[in-house]
């Protein structure tokens, strides 16, 4: 039996959550984190990248294992397409980023969730990367995200959970929000 | 106890138990408290009692509140428009005469420079000598500074600034567009008021709280007062830090009590961006984050309607009222605009309505946060005989209201004499 909040289950730890929340309160340089990712070129647009460690908590960490991540462009652009193409790696980054908000805060709010699907569609005209206009920018001009939620909840509750997992994400403020970029040689 | 005053120092003005700073409605109300508990006080001011309003608003402000609700201990609203809402003339004249009506030992002309720990206390400077007390109550308001963002600085020199203080009227305001920060109740009256002076205005929209000015026939402040949300205690929220940062409702009191939100900005021309972040090489950044923000106001204000319509049907309130309505969705354009060249002359102003902060850089004693914010709990400040009034949901989520001073007042007076009787353990004591 047990409470509502007990037989609500998501796979999130929210008590873990809020335990960090209330600690990096208290401690708020541990919360300064640096997250990293590695690339080798493997040839013509080809490239492989890699992620494993990370710093935060105040010391050196890493992922449970390095994982891989192929780019490349499709055919289309006479390329070999041996991975997704870096644009849609960021749609991915969304994805991930606003999916993990639902989950968290539906936990959170007992909401229980039976799924959650997304659909990203990002808009962008190629005249701008091709130097054909100027007026153009290189990136997406629009970004849409389509969720279809299937959970214990009234529409507006869904609707809630979906506004909060934006206002809390790091990805769709990378994306709405500028960032300075530093590329540099070495 | 009195010492030899040193060549220099400001000379003595006296001793006396409590010292409130400010003569606005929160320390009047604090002194009608005190008086009634026979306790020995001075009200110091540095201008004239209700100081802020006569000098720091912008000429057509009027109250959030309707007239009916501007109450304070033993005075109320006795004027023939309960319905309405004060201009900032009738709100001097509202606490003026309260000042009057209790007899308040205020001391105008009064600034105060530095507060200090003393032997058994506190020790206040002011540009009139000094004066010793056992207890101090900090009533000089939570809006003293306009809070610009550091984005400010980057403004060129051609674009002219305002925050709302140094705003009056839209005759300040050269001919051309006019870009307004912020869209809580000042960026959004402002917004109004500059757009209908025939300036091209641009509202950055960040994070808000739509709210309508009537509902079901009355005031959104009567449905908020009697369903209870005015006085949810800060010690009874689930998230008292979140509750305290939330923006002030988008509200304007206005004759016709008409509703002022962004759909009705949108219809008078006004252009919606989203917040501002930056601005670089002269071109200001909206995030993209407007469409969001707009549709959790939208779901914010339809949980409120839902749950004064549960209300208005448990309290069989629903015959006297009108029937339920539905507010239509803020509408977005397509895609709003990210970016707006400062340096084109399309903008020539900059209305920074980006909120207000305290001003406590008088008060020595050790009592902020990181932050820089007061720590306090529900008013009792974390320094024994330290009472602080009318901060943002400070006891309540009225607190900051002048209707909110007087509970508030009644509970930390009460406080505030156990303090001085000695029957208080430490100084820092939660009320319950």
């Amino acid at each position: 039996m047990g409470t509502k909040a007990e037989r609500i289950d998501n796979g999130v730890d929210v008590a873990a959550l809020l335990g960090a929340r209330e600690a990096l309160t208290e401690a708020p340089e541990g919360a300064r984190f640096r997250w990293r990712a590695t690339c080798d070129w493997v040839r013509g647009t080809h490239s492989r990248s890699a992620v494993e460690g990370f710093y935060g908590l105040g010391e050196e960490q890493s992922h449970r294992t390095e994982f891989t991540f192929d780019a490349d462009h499709p055919e289309i652009f006479a390329s070999e397409d041996h991975g997704a193409t870096p644009v849609e790696y960021v749609l991915v980054g969304l994805a991930g980023c606003l999916t993990a908000g639902i989950a968290t805060v539906a936990q959170n709010r007992e909401i229980q969730l039976r799924s959650v699907k997304a659909t990203l569609e990002g808009a962008m005209d190629l005249q701008g990367i091709l130097g054909i206009d100027g007026d153009v920018r290189n990136g997406f001009d629009d970004v849409v995200v389509r969720f279809e939620i299937d959970a214990d909840a009234s529409r507006q509750d869904i609707e809630a959970l979906v506004a909060q997992s934006q206002k809390r994400s790091a990805v769709f403020d990378i994306l709405t929000n500028p960032t300075n970029v530093t590329v540099e040689v070495k | 106890m009195i010492r030899a005053i040193r060549g220099g120092r400001p000379s003595r003005a006296g001793t006396v138990d409590v010292v409130v700073v400010g003569a606005g409605h929160a320390g009047l109300a604090m002194s009608r408290c005190l008086a009634e508990r026979s306790i020995d006080h001075v009200v110091l001011e540095r201008g004239e009692v209700a100081n802020s309003w006569r000098h720091e608003r912008w000429d057509s402000l009027r109250l959030l509140t309707p007239n009916w609700q501007c109450r304070l201990p033993g005075h109320g609203y006795a004027g023939e428009d309960p319905d309405g809402f004060m201009t900032m003339p009738e709100v001097v004249d509202f606490i003026d005469s309260y000042a009057r009506a209790i007899a308040a030992p205020v001391r105008t002309g009064t600034r105060v420079t530095s507060v200090l720990p003393g032997d058994a206390g506190y020790r206040v400077i002011t540009d009139r000598g000094e004066w010793r007390c056992r207890a101090l109550v900090l009533a000089s308001g939570a809006l003293n500074e306009p809070v610009v963002p550091a984005v400010g600085a980057s403004v060129p020199k051609s674009v002219a600034q305002f925050t709302p203080r140094r705003y009056r009227n839209p005759g300040q305001l050269d001919a051309g567009g006019v870009l307004v920060v912020g869209a809580s109740a000042t960026g959004l009256q402002l917004a109004d008021e500059i757009q209908r002076a025939g300036h091209p205005v641009t509202l950055a929209v960040g994070e808000h709280i739509r709210m309508p000015r009537t509902y079901r026939r009355l005031d959104i402040q009567w449905w908020m007062d009697a369903v209870g949300i005015l006085d949810e205690r800060y010690d009874e929220v689930d998230d008292i830090v979140r509750a305290r940062r939330v923006p002030s409702p988008q509200l304007v009191g206005s004759p016709a009590r008409s509703t002022l939100d962004l759909n009705a900005l949108s219809a008078r021309g006004v252009r919606l961006v989203g917040r501002l972040v930056g601005i670089r090489a002269g071109k200001a950044q909206f995030s993209g984050s407007l469409r969001n923000h707009c549709a959790m106001a939208d779901l914010k204000l339809e949980r409120l309607l839902d749950k004064v319509d549960a209300w208005a049907r448990t309290s069989g309130r629903c015959e006297e009222v009108g029937p339920p309505e539905r507010f239509a969705p803020t509408a977005v354009d397509g895609s709003p605009r990210l970016d707006l060249d400062l340096g084109s002359g399309e903008v020539r102003s900059i209305v920074w309505a980006t909120g207000f902060r305290p001003d406590y850089s008088w008060l020595h004693v050790p009592v902020f946060d990181r932050k820089g914010r007061i720590r306090h709990d529900g008013g009792v400040v974390d320094a024994p005989g330290l009472y602080v009034m009318s901060l943002i949901f400070m006891r309540r989520r009225k607190s900051s209201f002048i209707h909110g001073a007087a509970d508030d007042a009644r509970e930390l007076s009460a406080h505030l004499q156990d303090f001085l009787d000695g029957r208080l353990a430490l100084g820092r004591v939660a009320l319950g």
